[in-house]
């Protein structure tokens, strides 16, 4: 009666660009020129967006939001990997980045975290859903319409988003087994920032990665520097090819740190020293990406001040156009509930005109 | 016309609608191979294949978070939940996306889902397969539920759900899956939802129900007729969100008595809200004060003492009579 092994298994980590800007040419994925200045552009813009909102909301004149500093090429580079139009992003509610890659308007965005129901509108032949707040339950989403386009024969990838903290959650396990069972094509990248408020990774699960969860869901897992745009286009790209050929789902595990905090109504320094945050700010991935282009001859000094002047003037139309929107007309309570409105909401809407003026 | 019981009509009613509606799915545990643990999905996977009817994993939130997903890109799944009082899980998915998404993305994606489920007692079963929690579907904003009381409108109202742009909660009485049988057309047909039903005109009272409890009260209307104590009209409320105010509060205000009857625990429960419509649209016609028949504020009991816990004729014409004597 022996003791066998009945199976072993092993986690990667995949690094391609150090924090000096030096890539590992066997590893760089085929990216051009031109869109690797993309690439940074759209992290530009995203981390200039982010300060503003934050200016904006201490202003009052956006709500709470959670913030991406420091993870823009952990979602973005993901997003990237994929197909626009085709493809489908399932996001949680901290991939502002990979809105903006795919078009979102900025200035729905902002509409949005205003609390105005008229920046949820969805793009046009943009297969993106909108931001889900409770944490983990979206996964599942991304398992039916992953189904759904294997079903049509489409070779299309569902890509859902999640946190470290979201591994925590019974629904995390559902999907990743739907998943698993069903061998779907979509992608789990869990953007690990460390911290979910203020708990930290370590006290989130006993696991030494999120990555090696794939193991128990029969899937392939892998931990990526997420703050290394290059390496997480990588395997992001290999997930897609994988899932699109009929090679079932793919964890991601991008490890990354989140540099602000949890969000806009929330003070990190409670619970975080300044020794945790000083080693990472070094890491942040845009420097780093600026830093190979530059040794590439892609970008010089007066690039790096005309992307970010760029950047400036395409937020500050955001936020014009932004500040130029009607109020919304309260009767919109009653749209979109169901297709067509039930008796019980036309009479509503009737006590809701009597408060508007129009019933009186 | 073929004489049907509930199981049989819902299983017809999705043998249709698959046949119709090639993105028509059916999901959950046991669907399969097994046609269910009531047998209500029988013939299903032998007939559309492994790829439209679906076994998965134990998981009801993952049914229910799955069926959104598959709903959005353009499917209309029919989830099964084993049990109602194994559908919590679910409970999440239903008031924290289904209800929400066509709101979250402006009207661009929609869940046109229906999550099937039995419930109710009367079968001696184990604790979790009697209970009658169909208030908390009914509170949910965006969501239809939806309950039968008969083969015939099992039939009618599935079709109506599977068809509708918007999820519906559909609770199948399954003490009345295999009590009776009654002639179901072979056709297909669909009865609106939103639509209740005087099952049995009278004009001394008004008994309201739904599921199997509509039994109870047109058992109870025609002994009274029969021992010529009142001629007891009787409502089927059919669906309970939207709620058919006309029809329910409609027949209050004609009789002018009303008794509302369920198998739930009281407090909170889908009786109050039509005691609420009733006080709002129908006090100035009432003779008495309206009555509730309905369980205890207790886990239900178990299978020994389940009866005691459930409505019965003899308390409805209790109740009734305490109306009609007022």
């Amino acid at each position: 009666m022996p003791v066998t092994t009945l199976a072993q298994f092993s986690i990667e980590r995949v690094e391609v660009m150090d924090h000096q800007g030096n890539v590992d040419e066997s590893l760089m994925p085929d990216l051009s020129e031109e869109q690797i200045r993309h690439l940074y552009e759209m992290m530009v813009l995203t981390r200039q967006f982010d300060d503003r909102m934050l200016k904006l909301q201490r202003q009052g004149r956006l709500g709470t939001f959670a913030r991406v500093m420091g993870q823009e090429a952990a979602h973005i580079g993901t997003t990237y990997a994929l197909e626009k139009g085709k493809d489908w992003l399932i996001p949680a509610f901290r991939e502002t980045g990979a809105f903006i890659l795919w078009g979102t308007p900025l200035e729905d965005i902002l509409a949005v975290n205003a609390g105005d129901e008229r920046g949820q509108k969805i793009g046009e032949g943009v297969r993106v859903l909108p931001v889900s707040i409770p944490i983990a339950t979206h996964l599942l989403h991304a398992t039916g319409i992953a189904w759904a386009m294997k079903q049509k024969g489409e070779d299309a990838v569902a890509l859902t988003v999640f946190g470290d903290g979201a591994t925590s959650e019974g629904d995390f396990s559902e999907a990743m087994n739907f998943g698993g069972v069903f061998k779907l094509p979509v992608i789990f990248l869990c953007q690990n920032n460390q911290w979910a408020i203020s708990v930290p990774y370590h006290k989130q699960t006993a696991a030494t990665t999120v990555a090696q969860k794939a193991i128990a869901y029969g899937m392939p897992g892998v931990q990526v520097d997420g703050n290394d745009i290059f390496a997480v286009y990588r395997v992001a790209k290999e997930a897609a090819d994988r899932a699109r050929s009929g090679g079932g789902p793919t964890l991601i595990e991008a490890h990354t740190y989140r540099l602000s905090d949890h969000t806009t109504s929330d003070d990190a320094r409670r619970y975080r020293t300044a020794e945790d945050l000083d080693p990472w700010l070094e890491k942040d991935p845009i420097p780093r990406l600026a830093r190979y282009m530059e040794k590439q001859g892609m970008l010089d000094e007066d690039g790096v001040v005309q992307v970010r002047e760029q950047a400036t003037q395409k937020v500050a139309d955001a936020v014009k156009a932004f500040e130029e929107l009607e109020p919304a007309d309260p009767e919109r309570i009653f749209d979109n509930v169901f297709a067509e409105r039930t008796p019980n909401l036309e009479e509503q809407l009737r006590w809701l005109k009597f408060r508007t003026g129009e019933g009186r | 016309m073929a004489r049907l019981n509930m199981v049989q009509a819902i299983d017809q009613a999705l043998q249709q609608e698959m046949e119709r509606d090639d993105t028509v799915i059916v999901l959950g545990e046991d669907v399969g191979k097994d046609g269910g643990v009531f047998r209500v999905t029988e013939g299903l996977v032998e007939r559309f294949g492994e790829n439209r009817v679906i076994d998965t994993p134990l998981a009801e939130s993952a049914i229910l978070g799955f069926s959104i997903g598959a709903a959005i890109a353009g499917f209309r799944p029919v989830a099964e939940m084993q049990f109602s009082g194994f559908s919590y899980p679910a409970f999440d998915q239903m008031v924290s996306h289904a209800g929400r998404m066509r709101k979250r993305s402006q009207g661009t994606w929609t869940v046109p889902l229906v999550m099937r489920t039995p419930y109710g007692g009367g079968i001696r079963a184990l604790e979790h397969h009697s209970e009658s929690m169909e208030a908390i579907w009914a509170h949910i904003p965006g969501i239809k539920t939806v309950i039968p009381s008969d083969p015939y409108d099992a039939k009618g109202l599935l079709i109506a759900a599977i068809r509708d742009p918007d999820p519906v909660v559909f609770y199948e009485p399954k003490r009345v899956y295999r009590a009776i049988k009654m002639e179901v057309p072979e056709e297909s047909y669909e009865i609106p939802l939103g639509k209740a039903q005087v099952v049995r005109e009278g004009s001394d009272a008004t008994l309201i129900a739904w599921g199997a409890q509509v039994r109870t009260c047109k058992a109870a209307a025609e002994q009274m007729s029969a021992e010529k104590r009142g001629e007891v009209e009787v409502v089927d409320v059919r669906t309970l969100n939207p709620f058919d105010r006309e029809t329910v509060i409609g027949s209050v205000r004609k009789t002018g008595r009303a008794v509302v009857v369920s198998e739930e625990p009281p407090t909170v429960s889908f009786t109050s809200e039509i005691m609420a419509q009733i006080m709002e649209h129908a006090i100035l016609k009432l003779e008495a004060p309206a009555r509730r028949v309905t369980g205890f504020d207790t886990p239900t009991p178990l299978a020994k003492l389940e009866d005691w816990f459930l409505p019965d004729v003899d308390l409805v014409i209790r109740e009734t009579l305490k109306t009609l004597e007022f």
